[in-house]
């Protein structure tokens, strides 16, 4: 099982990545939440892989998983969500600003470096 | 305490003065003048303890866990130099108030001097070295805004730039030399660095502590060659001259050499590093001095001189040395200042400080003449005056110094470095009061106010008598401040005006005759200066050397920043991947670790598959925008259920409520941006980029691995202890979130407030095309608002809010909690925006207050006509302050901050229930989250009611 979700953190990190570094906003953003995805999966797995463990406190629970990590998880799903929203701000911000929706406000790529 | 308070009481009176200049222009003098004497007026009781032969320390816990007090000082130096500050300043703060004109604000002037001030006294009381060191940078920021207080003039600001940039890398090197003297001592309190003065000495990296911190003296002394930037500085008012450059800026780096006298003088690396920079200094001042036209010039080389001459003195490392050094610290603040003052007087009521056309002004102000003459002579050491006092020890202590090495080079250099100062102190008063007649003045001279002459006459006051009985005027002050700074019993000196015909008398006789042929022969001598030496100026190297840093930062700035985002990106990426992989590569540690793993089952690998599967999917549709949000959905879908399966319900929930916002604002951007991306230009660029996206995974694939498969340590045990008897919530998570760790959530949604608010300030007057059709020519509404949907989703709003406000309410013992119950509320409000339209949702949103517009028929279509947003502004707000008055409330009880209770009630019909303030807590975060997610949202959907509409022309 600790292979199968490495192997979907990397996936993601890589999808994310090669997203991320495309030229136009939209895939970017698309990058950037698949790279929260794979961040916020690869903190909560650093409490390690438990099942039927909630860290819920009954008289009847065998044992809990690691709380922390599901702690800083939790916000930090709600502060990607506020990073993915002014991200797409930003982007039509430069859409509307500059005409077109290139990563670096450009016309024509060919006016960069190739 | 005390000492403390007349550190602080000039930064706060700063304000007060400000304040007081709308009042009236005198306002704010009165107030400065007030300031400075409630601040000497808490010293004076305290000014007999060094008398007693003591020490007074008064300590402050600061930042305790550091190490590190606010410790302040009062021993005989500190209390000679707080004297000279306040003193000097008062009078200072009384000429000011005549030498302003109109045009200048009072208010800005005396609350800058008054900053000043307080940094100087910070300096001068600090016992400890890190806290002194923070005045320290504080006279330098606060000399760049008096030096630079007649903005509008060129070289007011260039010079004090220039003064900042020298004496802030002086501090800067001053801070690494404190930290290597705490580093050999263990401690920064002044009193155990004097306690380990020989094991400083002895210590290895005595050098470079000792170059360090005189590259931070010296530079704020302007030493050579660090000088050149006290002549610029005098483009400053004069009154910021008289202050800076008599009795404090530049006496803060002599002021520390005598500080840490005890703790670092006595080697050979000092006594040639100091007295070679001071010899340097004094020599070169006094010749420069004399060739200068300007009057504020003359005086500024003559003050350079000067400071050599009182570091010469440190340099010697002798004890009589020290007393003369400190003797002559005060002497000169004392006659400098006045020289000031009343070259401000002449420029003031003659119109220019060019020595060229001041000529024979004796007949126009004959009392201010007087005056001077008097200072002049002080400062050239003419009998009778302190001047000649403190010259006569220093040049008794050159004889002794040269007896004790063999050369008499020393003392003829000394010398002639007192004719210079004869030569040019003459030149002040020859050229200026007599010589013929004024050259084409500004206007007609004459003598100044009454109230401005009387500062310059109380110092030369003070010049004459302490000149003529220093024993009983100065001699106990000067005896305390000596033994402050030997911090060792003092050496047999005698303080009178005749020691009888010696060595001394003598080179102070050929120093007069000698500077006054100099003055004779000045005419071929200025011609041969300025033809040669003259041209030579600091100024040119020192541009060039901050010209060519500029450009070297622009050019790395460039090599890495060329303003494109993807390479910025791309560098980052290769960055983390070299720093993460190479440490790895190079050592030896195995990839797997010890830890047994779970089994593998069907359901997790079929839904692992989904997650792959669907993450390709949206990588290689990208260009199709549309359908990669469908597919980027189900991976947002799958990383929930991977919550579920993992034992983390709450993550679960906030993940997929998440999800829907997240779609809905990717929806909504995707309206307003192309919604097919072009075709890549370059093939390679998207083979390196899949490169590197691969080693990224494989990467964070292998660390994941790495981590899952060794055992580890948490600190969970205590949280889920203490979470039911502590907080009084069974579920952890949330009780981490409002309790154990409120502090960081209050952090963080306030970082999710600030992203909303940034938003809107981001989109506000945007102005973007809303297409009608999307890329394959359908209508985007065709239907708007489906009946249906429309329907169903209003009788489901109140179902939702109902869910919402029981997530919120168990959250502190099931899965739930603010986070969640906000979010699941922005998702029920978000459908009504989506179902029903913007205008429909709006008005019922702010049903209370009468529509600003005839409410728009929507529908038409895109074209939506302005329309009033509902403002979450107040949501935000609201929330905010309760979670923050939540944290509040337990100071009421003596707690610390966010300090949490609970407590079980009855409540009949609904049975005990648990109050938790926590929960208070908690309803914040719903709140700011709620306010924050539907002001994006709305934001985000009520862009394109400015525009009207015009179809996408790719």
């Amino acid at each position: 099982m600790e292979a199968l979700i490495a192997l979907v953190i990397g996936v993601l990190t890589a999808g994310g990545v090669f997203l991320a570094l495309r030229d136009h906003t939209f895939p970017v953003v698309l990058g950037l939440t698949l790279l929260s995805y794979a961040v916020n999966l690869f903190l909560f797995v650093m409490g390690r892989l438990a099942i039927g463990v909630p860290p819920v406190i009954t008289e009847t629970a065998s044992g809990y998983t690691d709380p922390l990590p599901q702690a800083l998880v939790l916000t930090a799903i709600v502060i990607s969500f506020g990073m993915t929203a002014f991200v797409i701000a930003l982007a039509l911000k430069a859409r509307a600003e500059l005409g077109n929706d290139h990563v670096d406000g450009l016309q024509h790529e060919e006016d960069r470096h190739a | 305490m005390t000492l403390l308070f007349t550190v602080l009481i000039p930064f706060a009176g700063a304000a007060l003065v400000a304040l007081a200049s709308h009042f009236g222009r005198s306002h704010s003098a009165w107030a400065a003048g007030a300031v400075t004497l409630a601040s000497m007026a808490l010293l004076a009781p305290l000014a007999p303890l060094p008398f007693a032969a003591d020490t007074l320390i008064q300590q402050q816990d600061w930042m305790p866990a550091l190490g590190l007090n606010l410790a302040f000082r009062l021993d005989g130096l500190s209390l000679l130099f707080a004297g000279l500050i306040l003193g000097i300043g008062l009078l200072i703060v009384l000429y000011a108030r005549y030498y302003l004109s109109e045009r200048d604000s009072m208010g800005r002037f005396y609350a800058y001097l008054m900053l000043f001030m307080g940094s100087m006294l910070g300096i001068v009381l600090s016992e400890n070295l890190i806290q002194l060191l923070v005045f320290w940078e504080l006279t330098s920021l606060s000399s760049f805004l008096l030096i630079s207080y007649w903005q509008h003039r060129e070289e007011a600001r260039h010079g004090a730039r220039m003064a900042l940039a020298v004496t802030g890398l002086g501090g800067f090197a001053m801070l690494g030399g404190f930290l290597l003297l705490g580093h050999i001592v263990g401690s920064y309190e002044l009193s155990d660095v004097f306690a380990s003065a020989d094991h400083i000495r002895a210590h290895p990296l005595y050098v470079p502590t000792l170059i360090l911190i005189l590259l931070g003296a010296f530079t704020k002394s302007a030493q050579f060659p660090f000088h050149f930037w006290l002549p610029h500085a005098m483009a400053a008012p004069t009154p910021v001259s008289a202050y800076l450059h008599s009795a404090t800026m530049v006496k803060a780096g002599v002021f520390l050499l005598a500080r840490l006298y005890p703790a670092l003088s006595g080697t050979p690396e000092w006594f040639w590093l100091v007295s070679g920079a001071g010899l340097a200094t004094l020599l070169l001042g006094a010749y420069v001095a004399l060739f200068k036209h300007d009057l504020k010039g003359l005086l500024a080389y003559s003050t350079i001189s000067h400071l050599g001459l009182i570091t010469l003195l440190f340099g010697l490392s002798t004890p009589l040395a020290a007393v003369a050094g400190v003797f002559h610290i005060s002497n000169h603040a004392t006659f400098k200042a006045s020289l000031f003052m009343a070259a401000g007087i002449i420029d003031h009521e003659a119109g220019t400080r060019d020595m060229r056309r001041l000529n024979g002004l004796w007949k126009y102000m004959p009392h201010t003449a007087t005056l001077a003459m008097v200072a002049a002579a002080a400062m050239a050491g003419v009998p009778l005056l302190n001047g000649f006092l403190s010259k006569e020890m220093f040049f008794a202590e050159a004889v002794h110094i040269a007896e004790g090495h063999g050369s008499w080079l020393l003392p003829v250099l000394v010398t002639l470095a007192g004719a210079f100062t004869v030569a040019y102190s003459i030149r002040f008063i020859h050229d200026v009061f007599f010589n013929g007649e004024p050259v084409d003045l500004p206007k007609t001279p004459h003598e100044p106010p009454r109230w401005m002459k009387a500062p310059v006459e109380i110092l030369v006051v003070l010049c004459l008598i302490v000149g003529i009985a220093p024993a009983f005027t100065v001699g106990p002050l000067l005896a305390v401040a000596a033994a402050g700074t030997l911090q060792a019993p003092l050496p047999e000196y005698q303080l009178a005006l005749w020691h009888g015909f010696n060595t001394p008398l003598m080179m102070s006789l050929v120093a007069l005759a000698l500077g006054t042929a100099i003055y004779l022969a000045r005419r071929p001598l200025i011609t041969w200066h300025e033809a040669g030496i003259g041209c030579a100026d600091a100024r040119v190297v020192y541009n060039a050397l901050v010209s060519g840093l500029i450009s070297a930062a622009l050019r790395v700035t460039r090599a890495f920043d060329t303003g494109s985002l993807q390479r910025q990106v791309f560098l980052f990426v290769g960055a983390a991947l070299v720093l993460g992989g190479a440490p790895w590569l190079a050592s030896n540690t195995p990839l797997t670790g010890s830890r047994a793993g779970l089994p593998l089952d069907a359901v997790s690998l079929t839904a692992a598959a989904a997650l792959i599967l669907a993450t390709v999917a949206t990588v290689a549709w990208h260009r199709r925008r549309f359908t990669a949000l469908v597919t980027i959905g189900v991976v947002g879908l799958v990383v929930s259920l991977a919550f579920i399966k993992f034992s983390a319900p709450d993550l679960a929930l906030t993940q997929l409520s998440v999800e829907v916002v997240t779609i809905v604002l990717l929806l909504l951007a995707l309206y307003f941006l192309p919604q097919h991306g072009e075709a890549e230009k370059s093939r390679a660029r998207v083979g390196r980029d899949a490169a590197i996206a691969l080693v990224a995974g494989l990467g964070a694939a292998a660390l994941a691995w790495a981590v899952l498969t060794r055992p580890y340590d948490t600190i969970a045990g205590y949280f889920l202890e203490n979470s039911k008897p502590g907080g009084g919530g069974t579920n952890v998570v949330n009780v981490i979130l409002v309790d154990f760790r409120g502090y960081d959530t209050l952090g963080e949604i306030t970082v999710l407030a600030l992203a909303g608010l940034g938003i809107v300030a981001l989109l506000q007057n945007l102005k973007l095309a809303a297409p009608l059709r999307d890329a394959t020519g359908r209508l985007w509404n065709a239907d708007a608002h489906p009946v249906i949907m429309a329907t169903l989703t209003r009788i489901l709003l109140p179902l939702a809010l109902l869910v919402a406000a029981f997530i919120l309410l168990r959250g502190h013992n099931q899965p739930g909690g603010g986070f969640i119950a906000g979010l699941v509320t922005a998702v029920a409000l978000t459908v009504q925006y989506l179902a029903n339209g913007a205008a429909w949702t709006n008005a019922r949103m702010r049903a209370q207050l009468p529509p600003p517009n005839p409410l728009p028929q929507a529908g038409e279509g895109a074209n939506v006509m302005p329309t009033p947003i509902y403002d979450s502004h107040p949501l935000i707000i609201w929330g905010l302050g309760i979670a923050t008055f939540t944290g509040m409330a337990s100071w009421a009880f003596g707690h610390p901050f966010l300090t949490s209770t609970f407590g079980y009630f009855d409540w009949p019909i609904v049975g005990k229930f648990e109050l938790a303030s926590a929960m208070a807590f908690d309803l914040g975060v719903f709140l700011v989250v709620v306010g924050a997610t539907v002001m994006i949202l709305t934001g985000l959907g009520g862009l394109h009611r400015t525009e009207p509409v015009r179809p996408e022309t790719r």
